[in-house]
């Protein structure tokens, strides 16, 4: 009995610990850059989740039926997110993981491929290398490298 | 049940102050008839508003004659405005548009001209595109989606005009409004990005800028418009008649 008191209070003072965490002001996830002009409409908490739907509808509605006078576009999110160098005052790439979208993604482990073919800066900047738009980082990945190795070591075992 | 069935996909809230889905929804009238049965109607001045119209078809009249020899004023704009200026290995890079030299083999005599994406009616990249990434607006320009498109490159097969190209490195500095990148195909887009503004495509304008003015661009539908009244008025071919594609792009003194 006494040992499930234990349990049960243990698990009470689990699930009362993300309130206590937002009464503190501390919050789990990654430490967000700070953005200039005004906040969205739909509230950061919905544009945290809903983003990449407003995005993918607004892309087609661009493409496909040319209109152009959209809100939610990726140039304009450059508008106020954009992270700046601290020493040389310039936009980072995706290839840095200071760069906005890479905050969050990659705390997530969200590999995003908009930036294959759309700038990652905003227009005017001059990105320095287009190492972040390459289609696949195979050989950075782990998972390729385990595939690599077992391939390895099956030639290995093979030869013998 | 299988975890698939446990994958919802999130409804958009709605949100009048910026999810206004029909933005040119001022002429729009809806009818329900029953629970999950609406009709909607467009007053034809809101839907024709914003966006790619369909009642227009957007063509370009290339004068053979006043194309000048050596000139690649329209070839340089659009690699400014479009961003495919490319480096690395030159037989890999794009061409949305090349200048293209005839001989005629009995005379000698030679002609130039310039050659991209024809935008055709019934376009044979369209029809092989297995993702449907390859398509035409409803005004006529023909585009690639490179959201849904996967290299497969069926289309520059299927392209008889050899108009589109491959992205075979990794890009950066690109255009806002022309994102490009590596694994995708790309075309010439008729500067889909100027026209949706008004405006005419970068080629025309800097051949205009040159004086030879060889290039008329305007909507094929439209009796009134310079490039009707032009077609009209002389005679023109389109590139491989045979093929029965009736292309956007067409040829006059060829």
């Amino acid at each position: 009995m006494k040992r499930l008191l234990t349990i049960v209070s243990l698990l009470f003072a689990v699930l009362a610990l993300p309130v206590v965490a937002q009464d503190s002001g501390w919050r789990y996830g990654p430490t967000l850059s700070e953005a200039s002009g005004d906040p969205h409409p739909e509230g950061n908490e919905y544009m945290r989740k809903f983003h990449m739907e407003l995005m993918k509808h607004d892309r087609d509605m661009t493409l496909r039926d040319g209109e152009r006078e959209i809100d939610a576009s990726l140039k304009q999110c450059f508008d106020c997110h954009t992270v700046k160098d601290e020493r040389t005052g310039d936009p980072v790439t995706y290839d840095d993981e200071r760069h906005f979208c890479r905050t969050c993604h990659d705390f997530v482990s969200v590999k995003v491929d908009c930036f294959t073919c759309h700038r990652s800066t905003p227009e005017g900047f001059n990105e320095p290398s287009p190492l972040h738009a390459r289609l696949l980082d195979l050989g950075a990945s782990p998972e390729f490298e385990m595939v690599e190795s077992f391939i390895t070591s099956l030639e290995t075992s093979s030869d013998q | 049940m299988s975890p698939k069935d446990n994958f919802v996909l999130p409804d958009l809230p709605e949100n009048p102050s910026r999810r206004n889905f029909f933005k040119s929804g001022a002429a729009a009238v809806t009818l329900t008839l029953a629970p999950g049965i609406t009709v909607m109607a467009f007053g034809g001045t809101a839907a024709s508003a914003a966006g790619a119209d369909a009642g227009k078809r957007w063509g370009l009249l290339i004068d053979v004659n006043k194309c000048a020899k050596d000139c690649t004023a329209c070839v340089t704009a659009c690699k400014d405005e479009n961003g495919w200026a490319g480096y690395g290995d030159p037989e890999q890079n794009s061409q949305w548009i090349r200048k293209v030299t005839m001989r005629n083999k009995a005379t000698g005599h030679e002609t130039e001209m310039p050659v991209m994406c024809q935008h055709c009616e019934d376009p044979p990249c369209v029809d092989v595109c297995p993702t449907g990434a390859s398509f035409k607006r409803v005004d006529g320009i023909v585009l690639v989606d490179k959201h849904t498109c996967i290299g497969c490159r069926y289309c520059m097969m299927a392209c008889p005009f050899k108009a589109r190209s491959f992205v075979h490195e990794p890009v950066n500095n690109q255009k806002p409004h022309a994102p490009r990148g590596q694994g995708t195909v790309e075309s010439c887009t008729l500067c889909v990005h100027r026209v949706d503004k008004g405006q005419i495509p970068a080629c025309v304008e800097a051949c205009d800028a040159t004086g030879h003015g060889a290039m008329v661009f305007g909507d094929l539908n439209d009796p009134a418009s310079d490039i009707s009244k032009a077609l009209a008025s002389y005679p023109s071919v389109a590139l491989r008649p045979d093929l029965d594609l009736n292309p956007g792009v067409r040829y006059a003194n060829l």
